[in-house]
């Protein structure tokens, strides 16, 4: 089943992307944390490697995922997100650690 | 009549900076990618628009921008400004993967070197420190990053391969982060010989290939660091800077953590050069365009206080190569002045007289048009200048 979501990205990720305001995606299927990277990677391949790993795909380490005021940072990628993220009605937030501000 | 175009990196953007030749009046043009950490830009010697620049961050990682406009419009290489190949009309980006070389064929590069604590460390990629076009070929340009390393593209930064034989050569247990990291920092390409490359890394030392960076040797037999073990070592020295003469490549001149140096051997060996500098501690080095023979150096305090002496900016220039230096201080602060000026924020034009410019960890820009005999800032609050390159236009 195909489903819209939302994802609000930083600043200077905004920027580098050339989008203002939230991104809406389309998932094919479970929306995870992987599906939703996977999706916002193939629409802005130039985001590749700046929240995961160009290798391990793993999460840079200052970035932090939250989700209806929820921080699902260390949640597996392959966990469902929240119905509200996965229904539209709540974002998916990617958002850089405060350290060094 | 001649321009020069002055790319400045910094802490928070990029900055190009214009004049014509009499490099009296300038326009400023930036920032560019704003709030990013840019640790160098650099020009094509054989395009002069075409420009590549790192932009770096410790939250989101490594990004390679290019311009081909002369710094007017930039993009990641892989997305030419009006492709739109993604859903959504976005550009295609696949510039910025750097990935080590781990492949069995080429070598089996060394997988850890020295940490802080003496303890080995895996190689881990944190950042592209310094960007060298090729002489001859605007698509092909050398990376050198941090974890020391030196990687090449040959399709105008679109993709990037390392060079293994560099981290392959058997001494990386060895190497060690200095203060700012274990970055690779210096990248000079011989005009004279399309196969040799010098290289530096902080704190490994200088090396040298001779076959087009299939394969490497330190070359750092003169240099003395009383911070390792053996002082003489072959390998372990912060090399901070080389610069060279493209008139003379066989002859280098090296700003070392402490000590300036020289080699007249290709860096086969190397003599210390530095007479009667206030301080041998510095960062960054260089030669004037046309005099091969007279070097410049800005003298920091010390690797304690990473700033200059005595609370004076002064430049200091050698005539004769290295040992007899004066102070060159006309227009830069003499008094409460406590920035640095950083290893790769130096740079050399080759007009008549040759234009010297440097930027500081306060935000400076200074520039010379009199081979240094006289300074004035271009501009004077920018962030913390991490390089600078300069271009001499037609």
């Amino acid at each position: 089943m195909t489903k819209v979501i939302r994802v609000v990205l930083p600043h200077h990720l905004r920027t580098l992307a050339n989008v203002r305001g939230e991104v809406e995606l389309t998932v094919e299927g479970p929306v995870t944390q992987r599906s939703v990277l996977d999706a916002l990677e193939a629409g802005y391949p130039m985001l590749r490697g700046t929240i995961r790993d160009h290798v391990t795909q793993q999460r840079r380490p200052f970035l932090r995922f939250f989700a209806c005021q929820e921080d699902l940072s260390h949640e597996p990628p392959d966990a469902p997100l929240p119905d509200a993220v996965a229904s539209g009605k709540e974002p998916f937030i990617v958002i850089g650690a405060i350290a060094g501000g | 009549m001649s321009k020069v175009r002055v790319l400045v990196g910094t802490r928070k953007g990029a900055f190009v900076l214009t004049s014509d030749g009499k490099r009296e009046k300038w326009d400023i043009n930036g920032p560019h990618f704003a709030g990013w950490e840019m640790y160098h830009l650099k020009g094509s010697p054989a395009d002069p628009n075409r420009l590549y620049a790192s932009q770096t961050s410790g939250w989101f990682g490594q990004i390679i921008q290019r311009s081909d406009d002369g710094g007017k419009t930039w993009h990641q290489p892989g997305t030419p400004p009006g492709e739109q190949v993604a859903p959504g009309g976005m550009p295609k980006g696949e510039s910025n993967k750097f990935v080590y070389d781990t492949s069995a064929e080429t070598g089996k590069p060394l997988t850890t070197h020295q940490f802080y604590d003496g303890k080995q460390h895996p190689w881990e990629f944190k950042r592209v420190w310094h960007l060298e076009p090729s002489l001859t070929d605007p698509d092909t340009v050398y990376a050198g990053v941090e974890d020391a390393a030196i990687f090449r593209s040959t399709d105008g930064g679109k993709n990037w391969k390392e060079l293994p034989g560099l981290r392959g050569h058997g001494t990386g247990p060895k190497w060690q982060p200095g203060a700012g990291g274990m970055c690779l920092h210096t990248i000079i390409l011989d005009p004279s010989n399309p196969q040799r490359i010098f290289i530096a890394i902080s704190a490994a030392g200088a090396f040298r290939t001779d076959d087009g960076g299939k394969t490497w040797k330190p070359i750092n037999r003169g240099l003395r660091s009383q911070y390792i073990p053996d002082p003489t070592a072959e390998v372990g020295h912060c090399v901070h800077h080389i610069a060279m003469n493209p008139s003379r490549p066989g002859v280098l001149f090296m700003q070392k953590h402490w000590d300036v140096m020289r080699s007249d051997d290709a860096g086969d060996s190397w003599r210390e050069v530095s007479g009667n500098l206030p301080t041998d501690f510095g960062f960054v080095i260089d030669v004037h365009a046309h005099e091969p023979e007279t070097i410049y150096v800005v003298p920091i305090k010390s690797d304690s206080e990473h700033y200059v002496h005595e609370g004076k900016l002064g430049v200091y220039r050698s005539r004769t190569g290295g040992n007899e230096w004066e102070a060159l201080t006309k227009g830069l602060p003499q008094s409460d002045c406590y920035v640095n000026v950083l290893r790769d924020a130096m740079a050399v034009d080759s007009l008549d007289k040759c234009g010297i410019y440097f930027g500081t960890t306060g935000g400076q820009v200074y520039a010379s048009a009199d081979a240094g005999d006289s300074w004035s800032p271009i501009v004077r609050d920018l962030p913390a200048v991490l390089s600078v390159e300069v271009q001499t236009l037609a």
